[in-house]
Order: structure tokens, then C-alpha cells, then sequence
């Protein structure tokens, strides 16, 4: 109960800052009921559901690929003590590049559209997953694969029945990552060189000096954001508490 | 060098060498892809003709104050918010979110806030890295052993001589995590912002050529901050294997 107030609070903290921003800056930032009535407004007009299922579309597609790419990955590598050591620098070097200097080489790749937006998002969430993923298994009581290897476990049974229940809290944390960075990665797709989508959407509504809409699309992708992560990381948390 | 790391550049050049032979053979055509040797022959003359150094200096720059503006924020948000753990609480979850938002598309705000030029790229720049100094800043603090604050009470140490002797080494090794991200997220934003909003720096640049199909230029830049980015996190790597090896684990 007193959680839920503490949370309430600091939104109401925050919608007050949002409004004093305003204040100071009318034209540059609109104020939080200003936001609201044009995403309802956007909400209602027709031609804004085609950039929102464009966007999901290429999320979905993104997060499928990032997901599964960077779990077999990490599983794989973190199985096998000399790949891990080899990986890990490797892995977080590619995680800290600037991955928008790649984007021009994914566009011409795969070229305009959806492909390029899907390939774009999979890059970044994958490497963060692999990452998690792979330390979850190096990290694992060794007991556990003794145990597998005296009850003679094939490779394939030892990966389900033994390195995935034992590492998914771990996992769980590296998708909640995951998730919100193939998230960033398809909306700086679309920003550039792209024609649909919400991404596309915010650019073009800062070429037109539209801050209304631009802040519309921005709270309602924050809305989905913070939902998403808060079941996630509610998740999280359930399965930590369950292991310790 | 052990066998480890041997068959890491092993591995690297291999893949080099392997893109190499695609674009040489055309399995890659020169289009999409020029070899590897040809980015770096094109950056040589570009670094040598001297057109790039003053996008080079302003990236760079933008960079680093990024980088100590959400060091010193991060390290001090943080040290706050760990002693209200009630507000904590309430702002985890979002701050678990933050990294899902395209605050990209809050440069005009930025450029009415700050002017045009710089300030709003090094403001995204810092955006970027300044939670990732926070959670690390919160979770070196959550990982302080209780007794060696109980010792510490023990003594009567003052508070400052608490947080100079007992909480600072203790919570190094995750500040230095927050470190080594915020150097990587202030080089992604700042990039990133110049990619999309900017007229000047390295990621308008690779843009522009873009835009221009001028392939050897972008590879070419695209190599030096590849390079760049990549030499900048070695560093910090490796001095981070030395401290820990330093701490005996």
C-alpha cells in the first residue's frame, strides 16, 4: 500500500516538473495534459494504427530473433569455459559500440523497410542477452553439471532439465534489458530513413515544429515501456526470491 | 600471451580476413561492402588530408564531457538516492526502463534549453550514460559488507572518513562498472545524436556520406570509431583486470 502511494508520488512529482518545464519552455515541451488530450486524439484517428502495427511488427520480429539468437549464444558459450573467456571481451566490446555508425551498412544490406528496421533491433538486443546468459551458466554451481554427467544427461537433456532452470533468473534479467534496447533500436531505425512507424512519426513531427504530437508518441511509447518492464522485472524479482 | 587471448586475435583477424576475401572475390559487392585494407587506406588519406580533424576534436570532446558530466551526476544521484530507500523503492522500476525511451527526440527541447551547437548533443550524451552510473553507484552501495560498517561504528569513524575508508573501496569495483558503461553509453549518445539531429561531428558525417553514396568515406569513418571505441574500452578493461587482480580475486 504504502509502496503504491510512494509510486503515485513520484509521478505526481514528476508531472509537476514536466509542467514547470513547460512553464519555462511553452513552445519546446507541451504540458502533460496538453500530451494526453493529442494522444487520445491520436488514438482516435485512423492513419495512426499503421505506424503502430509497423513499429510492433518490427519489434516483435526483433525481439523473436534478439531472444533466441542471444540465448543459444549465451548458452552455448557459457557451456564451454575456454569460448566464454574468448567471447567475453569480444561480446562487451561490441556492446558498447555506437551501433547507429552500423546502420548505413544494415540499409544497404537489406534496404529500405522492414527488414533493415528488424536486423537494426536484433543487433541491439541481442549481445546484452548473450551476455547475461552466458555469465548465468559460467556462474552455476558446478554441482549441478557433475550431477548432470554422473546421471549420464545428454547434451540437449542437460540444457533443459539442468542449465536453463538453474540460470533462467539471470536470463530473465538479461531479456528485461534486451527488451528495452531492441526497443530503442527499432525507433532509432525508423528514424532514419524510413517512410512508417513511430519512429518515423517523432522525426517528422520534429521537422514540422509538431511538439504535441512528438511528445504524444514519446508518453505513449514510455507507458508501453514502463508496463512492459514492470511485469518483467516483476518476474524478475519472483524468480530470484525462488532460487535463494 | 596466453592461449586465450591468442585465440581471440586469432579469431578477430580471421573474421577480417574472411570479409576481406568476400569483397575481393565479390561475394560482397562493392556497392554494399569495400575490403577491410581499402577503409583503412581511405581513413589513412583522410586523416592525412586533415578534412576530418576538426569533426574528430568536436565528437571527441562532446564525448568526454558526457562522460564526466554523468560520472560526477550518476555517482552523486546515486549516493542520494541509496540513503532514501523509500524513494528507491519507487524508482527502480523506472529507472530500469529509462533505456527504452528515444530521448533522441528530445534534442528540440534540448536546443531551446541550451542553443544550438553542441550543448544539446553532449546533454543527450549524458542522458545516456548518467543511469548506468546511477544503478551501478546503487548496486556498489546495496553490496557494502554490513560488518565492515558495524567496525567502522565501532571506531567512530566520522561519516567522511566512513565513506573515504569503507564505502568507497568496497563499492569500487561496481563504480567502476558504472565507469566503463558510461564511457561506452556517452560515445552511443553522442554518435547517435550527431547520426540523427547534428550538422557537424563524426556521426553527422558518416550520415552525410550516406546520404551521398559516398561509400569509401563512411566505411572509412566508420572504421576510426570502431577503432576509437574499441582501443577506449580496451584500455579500460584491462586497467579494470589489474584492480581486480590487485583485490586478489
Amino acid at each position: 500500500m504504502r509502496r503504491a502511494f510512494d509510486t503515485i508520488l513520484l509521478i505526481a512529482v514528476a508531472l509537476a516538473i514536466w509542467q514547470a518545464v513547460h512553464l519555462l519552455a511553452p513552445s519546446a515541451l507541451t504540458s502533460p495534459v496538453g500530451t494526453v488530450k493529442r494522444a487520445a486524439e491520436l488514438l482516435g484517428t485512423g492513419t495512426f494504427w499503421p505506424h503502430v502495427a509497423e513499429t510492433l511488427t518490427a519489434f516483435l520480429y526483433s525481439l523473436v530473433f534478439a531472444f533466441t539468437g542471444g540465448l543459444l549464444l549465451g548458452l552455448l558459450l557459457g557451456l564451454n569455459q575456454t569460448g566464454a573467456k574468448v567471447a567475453d571481451p569480444i561480446l562487451v566490446s561490441i556492446y558498447s559500440l555506437p551501433k547507429v555508425t552500423l546502420y548505413p551498412v544494415i540499409l544497404l544490406i537489406f534496404g529500405l523497410g522492414m527488414p533493415a528496421k528488424v536486423a537494426f533491433g536484433t543487433i541491439h538486443g541481442i549481445i546484452p542477452i548473450a551476455i547475461f546468459a552466458m555469465n548465468a551458466v559460467r556462474n552455476m554451481a558446478p554441482v549441478y553439471l557433475k550431477t548432470a554427467r554422473v546421471l549420464h544427461l545428454s547434451r540437449a537433456e542437460t540444457l533443459r532439465t539442468v542449465v536453463i532452470p538453474a540460470a533462467i533468473p539471470e536470463i530473465v534479467s538479461g531479456l528485461r534489458i534486451g527488451f528495452s534496447l531492441t526497443l530503442l533500436g527499432v525507433l532509432i531505425g525508423e528514424m532514419f530513413a524510413s517512410q512508417r512507424g513511430l519512429g518515423y512519426m517523432i522525426m517528422n513531427a520534429i521537422g514540422l515544429h509538431d511538439v504535441p504530437t512528438m511528445m504524444a508518441v514519446i508518453l505513449m511509447l514510455a507507458v508501453f515501456a514502463v508496463a512492459a518492464n514492470a511485469l518483467l522485472l516483476w518476474l524478475d524479482q519472483r524468480l530470484h526470491r525462488r532460487i535463494t | 600471451m596466453n592461449r586465450v587471448a591468442w585465440l581471440r586475435y586469432f579469431i578477430v583477424t580471421g573474421f577480417i580476413l574472411f570479409i576481406e576475401i568476400l569483397c575481393r572475390t565479390g561475394t560482397i559487392p562493392a556497392t554494399v561492402m569495400i575490403p577491410p585494407t581499402m577503409m583503412a587506406v581511405h581513413l589513412w588519406a583522410l586523416l592525412a588530408s586533415g578534412r576530418i580533424t576538426p569533426d574528430i576534436m568536436e565528437t571527441i570532446g562532446n564525448v568526454i564531457a558526457a562522460f564526466f558530466l554523468s560520472v560526477s551526476v550518476g555517482f552523486a544521484l546515486g549516493a542520494m538516492i541509496h540513503s532514501f530507500p523509500r524513494f528507491r523503492r519507487a524508482i527502480d522500476p523506472f529507472l530500469a526502463t529509462y533505456y527504452a525511451l528515444p530521448f533522441f527526440a528530445f534534442y528540440p527541447l534540448f536546443i531551446v534549453l541550451f542553443g544550438l551547437g553542441r550543448p544539446p548533443i553532449i546533454a543527450i550524451g549524458f542522458l545516456f550514460g548518467v543511469v548506468a552510473m546511477i544503478i551501478a553507484t546503487l548496486n556498489g552501495f546495496d553490496r557494502i559488507p554490513r560488518a565492515l560498517l558495524k567496525t567502522a561504528a565501532v571506531y567512530r569513524m566520522d561519516p567522511l572518513s566512513t565513506a573515504l575508508r569503507i564505502k568507497l573501496p568496497s563499492a569500487a569495483p561496481y563504480l567502476f562498472t558504472g565507469v566503463k558503461l558510461a564511457i561506452a553509453y556517452s560515445f552511443i549518445g553522442v554518435i547517435a545524436g550527431e547520426f540523427i539531429m547534428s550538422s557537424s561531428g563524426l556521426g553527422y558525417s558518416i550520415a552525410y556520406a550516406f546520404n551521398n553514396f559516398d561509400n569509401k568515406t563512411m566505411y572509412a569513418l566508420m572504421l576510426f570509431v570502431i577503432v576509437l571505441v574499441t582501443v577506449v574500452n580496451a584500455f579500460f578493461y584491462v586497467w579494470e583486470q589489474r584492480l581486480l587482480a590487485r583485490r586478489g580475486r
